[in-house]
């Protein structure tokens, strides 16, 4: 469905220093069992937030409120594995509309484009900055700016552009989706489909 | 005249039209769906007042969540019957087929496509999940997807899908005995990292790859995903079409030679170039398992754990926190670890021929009493195979509980669950913290080397546990 529309977002950022986070981390399978899309945040990262009690654990950072925003910076090789598109649901149920990382799993960083939460890909340099940043001063926020297509750590003005193909930008601005694309194209699909 | 891959001709092929400065509208042949990935898209195109466009392109079976026991009974778990209840009732009102708990043909959606032959060569072929890559056994474009392109396929038999960059995977030689083709890939894996092959397609090539059986090529292509590669594929040969032909969905009399003559000019051009390439001699490569939580880490089951030399910063952090988890050393070796579960099944190794394996090893042992041993088939088909092959009993006599097909303990949906701290050694895909239930300890192996681990009650070299 049609999501918010996404153009500059300014925000502090919580840090997950992880790498290879992968998406049965982000949403256990144990949680996919709804029918609907709603929801999912409660158990964004359920087993490293509560213990098999349910209690929050302390040394999480989701748990600690000094940390907060739209923003999540992670580690390497962020949404392994599993295609769940559920692990975006989380994130975004919970609130975070941008990903920051060196490097994203592919299935993953689809998932997000199809539903509007950003994933930026930044050099190895400056994700270690900004989780140095963030992870010193929680009031600390970053600029995530699609029409310029730029990340800017606000405190020091230290910027990197990023990479988003033009259709998928105008899809973000707009709050576009890919169905209401491929519906538009309908005659054309018919058209292929007929020899195959 | 341009030489091409053979991802190239076949995405090339199922390209309605290119965005420009974006992704390509690509055609998907074959749709699979399961009860999990599947719930929301319906509900989205009921939002959106459309329906699904080409409903024989789709096939559907619940798997993933399904309770391995009772299979004729309700569900218990109100949730998972839900989402199997909610499954019917979209295949009903769209015209779906649908393979459902208990009858002939329902099994995990990656085992039942080939054994039906609705998978075949030069197909492009997506499913909402990552194990989708398993059909590019058969030469065939398929790889996993989230749900929003799952309605996508459903609304248009379309997604907008970027190209992916091309790499091949050349293993030459032959593998000594008691190496099997999951081990192939989780040297591979291992090699090459669990992130190292994001970004591309892969095709594996070389005549250790020729000389597998279709059962063991989906083994190797089943876990491409798991080195981040969106799927992987094998060229069609000899060995695919003898699988195929007969198969229930397989093209029949003259359709099937024009099929064949169409399927053999689907290789790779002499001379084509691949974005990467690797090489690997199977002779080099021993029976592996994994020691940590990606599988990407990974040794020779003789081997060491790695220390933590040469690692820094995030690196060095997540190394020892996979290993806390685990509750493994740096340096330490892994033979000898004891061990609590043994599983068999999943779509990586729940076919007849892993059944098949592992009943032959065990035949005449009793596994020890410190294990508690499930083997669980992929597929009606493959659990009827093993009673009439007389698998069944071997395996039962062994020790072994043999349970109904489904998923099962690969992510533990249903309650096939591996207790916190417990140590598992699976023939599954995924040694993720809490894959196989919260706090469960996961290594995996091959058939053979589970087989082995049943016997001795700790990890061991399956060349090595019948000789004393």
């Amino acid at each position: 469905m049609a999501y918010d529309k996404f153009t500059v977002l300014t925000s502090t950022a919580v840090p997950l220093p992880t790498d290879n986070v992968d998406t049965d981390q982000i949403i256990p399978a144990r949680f996919l069992k709804a029918t609907e899309r709603e929801g999912f945040g409660d158990n964004l990262f359920r087993d490293w937030r509560y213990d098999v009690e349910g209690n929050p654990k302390k040394d999480f950072v989701l748990n600690d409120p000094t940390y907060s925003g739209k923003i999540l910076v992670s580690g390497r090789n962020f949404g392994s594995g599993s295609s769940r598109e559920h692990a975006v649901w989380a994130l975004y149920d919970y609130g975070f509309r941008c990903v920051v990382s060196s490097f994203f799993a592919d299935i993953f960083k689809n998932n997000c484009l199809n539903i509007g939460v950003l994933p930026v890909t930044v050099s190895p340099e400056f994700s270690d900055k900004l989780m140095e940043t963030i992870t010193a001063n929680p009031a600390a926020t970053i600029t995530v700016d699609i029409p310029a297509q730029k990340i800017t750590l606000d405190s020091t003005g230290e910027s990197e552009s990023f990479d988003i193909n033009e259709y998928k930008k105008d899809n973000m601005q707009n709050g576009f989706d890919d169905i209401d694309y491929l519906l538009s194209m309908s005659d054309e699909i018919d058209a292929f489909a007929a020899d195959k | 005249m341009e030489k091409t891959t053979l991802f190239d001709k076949i995405w090339d092929a199922h390209v309605v039209k290119s965005v420009p400065a974006g992704p390509d509208v690509f055609f998907i042949d074959k749709h699979f769906i399961h009860e999990v990935t599947s719930p929301v898209a319906f509900l989205n195109l009921e939002k959106r007042g459309i329906g699904v466009k080409n409903p024989s392109r789709t096939v559907a079976t619940p798997d993933h969540n399904v309770p391995t026991v009772d299979q004729d009974k309700t569900i218990k778990d109100k949730l998972s019957r839900m989402q199997v209840e909610r499954l019917r009732e979209n295949c009903a009102k769209y015209g779906i087929e649908l393979h459902d708990l208990g009858s002939a043909h329902h099994g995990i959606v990656h085992v039942i496509g080939p054994e039906l032959g609705i998978t075949q060569p030069g197909m492009t072929i997506v499913c909402g999940d990552s194990h989708t890559s398993t059909h590019g056994a058969f030469g065939a474009i398929a790889f996993g997807i989230g749900t929003s392109e799952v309605e996508m396929v459903l609304a248009t038999q379309c997604i907008m899908q970027s190209k992916a960059k091309k790499m091949r995977i050349t293993i030459d030689g032959v593998a000594g005995p008691g190496v099997t083709s999951k081990d192939l890939i989780l040297y591979v894996i291992a090699q090459i990292s669990a992130a190292g092959a994001t970004g591309y397609f892969v095709e594996y090539a070389g005549s250790a790859i020729r000389s597998l059986s279709m059962e063991a090529r989906m083994t190797v292509c089943n876990m491409s995903i798991e080195m981040g590669a969106r799927g992987g594929l094998i060229a069609p040969d000899e060995t695919t079409f003898e699988y195929l032909k007969g198969k229930d969905y397989a093209p029949k009399g003259e359709d099937w030679d024009k099929a064949v003559a169409h399927w053999k000019t689907l290789k790779t051009d002499d001379g084509a170039v691949f974005d990467k390439e690797y090489h690997f001699d199977a002779a080099d490569i021993e029976p592996m398992i994994t020691y940590g939580t990606n599988p990407g880490m990974g040794i020779k089951v003789k081997g060491n754990i790695p220390t933590t030399e040469g690692m820094e910063g995030s690196n060095k952090t997540s190394y020892l926190k996979s290993l806390a988890y685990m509750g493994f050393e740096p340096g330490e070796a892994i033979k000898g670890k004891k061990v609590d579960f043994v599983f068999v099944g999943s779509c990586t190794n729940g076919r007849i021929e892993d059944i098949r394996s592992v009943a032959e090893y065990v035949k005449g042992h009793k596994k020890a009493d410190n294990i508690t041993a499930w083997i669980v088939p992929g597929s009606r088909e493959v659990e009827k195979m093993a009673h009439e092959e007389g698998l069944v009993k071997i395996l039962e006599e062994a020790g072994f509980e043999l349970r109904q097909p489904g998923c099962s303990a690969c992510l533990a949906m249903n309650d096939d669950k591996i207790p916190s701290g417990k140590y598992a050694v699976s023939t599954s895909n995924r040694n993720f913290e809490g894959r196989q239930g919260p706090g469960a300890r996961t290594m995996l192996a091959s058939p053979l080397t589970v087989a082995a681990v049943a016997i001795a009650g700790e990890i061991c070299d399956p060349r090595e546990v019948f000789q004393n």
